[in-house]
């Protein structure tokens, strides 16, 4: 305790996109080990969609094993709205972290209308196909949907494309910090040289207009958050937000 | 005049092979200039204090109004001399004395 008589909060670091290969136990472990290493404390790990509750089993044993909490998580691709309902109504309940990839705009106004959502991901490469306008993000800071951003793309392109990229990224940024949208940064790599620390990742959120507390919070407790609550409201004593069943029985 | 601040960064090279002192510095400017080009990088005032190979650490020092950048840099190298590599910044300070603190 300092001397001011106040605690030090530790935060703990997560990365909501952390490709592992499930069927690789042993490299998913590595990839596990070494994520415990640079000091995160939580990662969400992308299923299939007709992913089984063994190998969610499987890889929940692998985090625990390495010390690092894990959570599921769905990236759903719906081409219609339609679609997009459908899909959230079976899987919400399956996942800890739902994320949709937003392909066209309807799909991309209804994620962030809808509050079963909780990530907003864009095609990286095609620019014209980013939505988050000042429209999108004012839906999503309504549902409590955040914006992610992978780093993997800044790391593998390089010239134009990373130019291209850094700019789309620095005006969604800016729109998500006016419309209060949290940004969660997370990795979306699968090779372990290409994981970085979670202060290196907030070092790169500096290249798209976010400081360091700022950073530092898209990989902290904006990402947490999200994981927070979704295992609360999956928890078996959850009614409704804010309520939720502390005792049952005949001496209630 | 004002004292320019400066800050030492210590590095871990996460590699397979072993590098060059030389190596590793062509990668850390490269970096560098390629994501600030080579105005953004004459203003880092960038130095390799020390080097170990076999450990695989490094000291480095920037000008404090660069760290941001340099941190960013350091963060976007994928390979040191042509095999995949990563660099991590164990710690950061402003004397090379507190460094070695940290570090330790």
């Amino acid at each position: 305790m300092s001397g001011s008589g106040v605690a030090a909060v530790k935060r703990v670091f997560t990365d909501l996109h952390f490709c592992l290969n499930v069927k690789d136990a042993a490299a998913a472990l590595r990839m596990v080990n070494k994520a415990a290493t640079l000091g995160y404390g939580l990662v969400a790990v992308p299923f299939a969609t007709e992913a089984r509750v063994d190998e969610v089993a499987g890889l929940r044993a692998v985090c625990g094993e390495a010390g690092v909490d894990f959570a599921s998580r769905v990236d759903l691709r719906p081409r219609t709205q339609n679609e997009l309902m459908r899909q959230v109504r079976r899987l919400r309940r399956k996942f800890e972290v739902v994320c949709v990839s937003c392909e066209n705009k309807a799909v991309a106004r209804q994620a962030a209308k809808d509050r079963r959502v909780d990530l907003l991901s864009f095609p990286l490469l095609d620019f014209r196909r980013r939505f988050f306008d000042r429209a999108e993000a004012e839906l999503a800071s309504n549902s409590f949907a955040a914006l992610e951003v992978d780093v993997k793309p800044l790391l593998v392109l390089e010239g134009p494309r990373r130019i291209r990229l850094l700019s789309s990224l620095r005006r969604e940024v800016a729109i998500a910090k006016k419309f209060h949208v949290p940004v969660v940064i997370s990795s979306g790599v699968s090779k372990e040289l290409l994981l970085r620390k979670p202060r290196e990742m907030a070092a790169l959120a500096f290249l798209f207009g976010l400081d360091e507390i700022s950073g530092l919070e898209a990989v902290s407790q904006s990402a947490n958050l999200i994981v927070e609550r979704n295992r609360e409201k999956l928890s078996s004593g959850f009614v409704a937000p804010g309520i939720r069943v502390v005792k049952e029985g005949k001496n209630c | 005049m004002k004292r320019i601040k400066r800050r030492y960064l210590a590095l871990q090279l996460d590699s397979d092979g072993l590098h060059s002192r030389k190596q590793f510095m062509e990668a850390v400017w490269g970096a560098v200039t390629k994501l600030h080009g080579e105005h953004g990088a004459s203003l880092t005032s960038l130095a390799l204090i020390d080097y170990d190979s076999e450990r695989k650490m490094a000291v480095l020092r920037t000008s404090l109004a660069t760290l941001d950048l340099v941190r960013a840099s350091l963060a976007l190298i994928k390979s040191v001399a042509g095999s995949e590599a990563a660099v991590h910044v164990t710690a950061v300070s402003g004397t090379i004395k507190a460094l070695h603190k940290k570090t330790q």
